[in-house]
């Protein structure tokens, strides 16, 4: 079958690619452009590990296809960072050691950043509630969520200055 | 999948078109969230995918003489995120939003959410207990149909091949007219109805109803309307003895299955609970009105 041309900005930059019609997003991602970040874990967006969001919205890569992406604005977890400066997001799980194997870590921090781009000031129960379609069976989730409204106090702290 | 095409058209004739064209099965793409799944599972076999989002309405809500309209791809943040729908059918968007998580919200739709024909899909009873049509393209041109003649059995709707839904019109509420939404299941988020409850009630300024729609879900093969429940409440404000009469109408109209989530016996007298708190909701929120 002939493969779809397509055209998107990946973190802020072009990116053109083929893909066959079946390929999702998250097969796009790691098998074709080399963005491993983006984890694939249950395939079926129970798990949250391929977490990006498009043109605003969280989605679970796996369940897009890679044919959909044409036109749109896809940032995944490499688009997180800028540079070597790591969002504080990054920064508080690293400093709360709302990590242990890693695996559900890349969508923790996406969803995360979508959080807090879209609520300044998040209670424990809404953080809980938007963070329940990301799964991780090390952490308990409780080093998570501090980690989180920590981020979330220090990027209002910085808005305020 | 050696021989799957996938196409976005940006007509709906294009893609009619597309759906009605192949001998094989062609399946419309909105959020995608059930048919990927189902297609990397093996469980649909398309030989065609057609993203309808690109067609212009197909994702957004506007505002018509008295009703409100809704693409059939518009995924569930942007209805949540639409304060005069939510205002006005509060119950809908309750339902809508209950469907899977934050990122399931970026994409799922309501088109999908009823073409997947789940009895337990979650936006489909406040739909159906408002009165909602769907305006359905197709071969033949467009027709409209109520909601509730969509789905005719788990996972099997009556549309024909080559017809795809393209939008939803739901009347704006009456005065007093109000709705809630609630669904039993053994956590607070991520999973599947044991049973759901739709209630739509229309008051007179002395709290006494005068119009009603009760609509199940996950207690049959279909979303059920129940019509003896309405019947109940008709004509009374949601006192004792009405409530009991609702209750036991609700439980009269289960037909459910035992699997993981509950049994027959659990569905059935947890189908009348959830009438009466939906009923209790949807009276108070339109007595407010």
């Amino acid at each position: 079958m002939a493969k779809t041309h397509v055209s998107t900005i990946i973190n802020g930059e072009p990116v053109e690619f083929l893909c066959e019609p079946q390929q999702t997003l998250l097969d796009v991602l790691r098998d074709e452009l080399g963005l491993t970040g983006s984890k694939e874990g249950c395939s079926s967006g129970d798990c949250g590990a391929c977490t990006v969001i498009c043109d605003g919205n969280m989605v679970c890569s796996c369940l897009m296809l890679g044919a959909e992406a044409e036109g749109r604005s896809i940032t995944t977890v490499e688009g997180v960072a800028q540079g070597d400066h790591l969002h504080p997001v990054q920064q508080k799980f690293l400093e709360h050691a709302a990590l242990q194997c890693g695996f559900c870590t890349p969508g923790f921090i996406v969803a995360a950043k979508a959080l807090l781009d879209e609520n300044k000031n998040p209670t424990e129960e809404e953080t809980r509630y938007w963070l329940a379609g990301n799964l991780c069976r090390c952490t308990g989730y409780d080093k998570i969520v501090r980690a989180v409204l920590d981020a979330a106090a220090v990027m209002r702290a910085e808005a305020a200055e | 999948m050696p021989n799957l095409s996938f196409t976005a058209p940006t007509t709906v004739d294009e893609a009619v078109r597309m759906l009605a064209g192949g001998a094989g099965l062609a399946k419309p793409l909105s959020g995608g969230t059930d048919l990927l799944v189902q297609l990397r599972s093996g469980r649909m076999r398309p030989e065609a995918i057609v993203d309808i989002k690109r067609i212009p309405g197909l994702i957004g809500i506007r505002e018509e003489a008295g009703e409100f309209v809704i693409g059939a791809a518009t995924p569930g943040v942007m209805l949540s995120a639409h304060k005069a729908f939510e205002h006005a059918w509060p119950g809908i968007v309750e339902g809508a939003d209950l469907i899977g998580s934050q990122q399931i919200q970026g994409r799922a739709s309501l088109a999908g959410n009823l073409c997947n024909a789940s009895p337990a899909a979650d936006s489909v009873p406040a739909m159906i207990a408002a009165r909602a049509t769907c305006v359905i393209a197709g071969p033949n041109g467009r027709r409209t149909a109520p909601v509730e003649a969509i789905v005719i059995g788990p996972g099997r709707t009556s549309l024909e091949k080559g017809e795809f839904i393209v939008e939803f019109h739901v009347p704006k509420p009456k005065p007093h007219q109000s709705d809630a939404y609630l669904r039993f299941i053994p956590r607070t988020e991520m999973d599947i109805a044991v049973v759901g409850c739709g209630v739509n009630v229309t008051l007179d300024g002395n709290g006494v109803c005068t119009d009603a729609r009760v609509v199940l879900g996950a207690v049959a093969p279909t979303q059920v309307i129940v019509e003896d429940a309405a019947k109940a409440l008709i004509g009374h404000r949601l006192d004792e003895i009405t409530n009991a009469a609702l209750d036991a109408a609700a439980q009269r109209a289960c037909k459910p299955i035992t699997d993981k989530r509950g049994t027959i016996e659990y569905r059935t007298k947890v189908a009348g609970v959830l009438a009466r708190r939906a009923a209790k909701l949807a009276f108070e929120r339109a007595g407010a009105r």
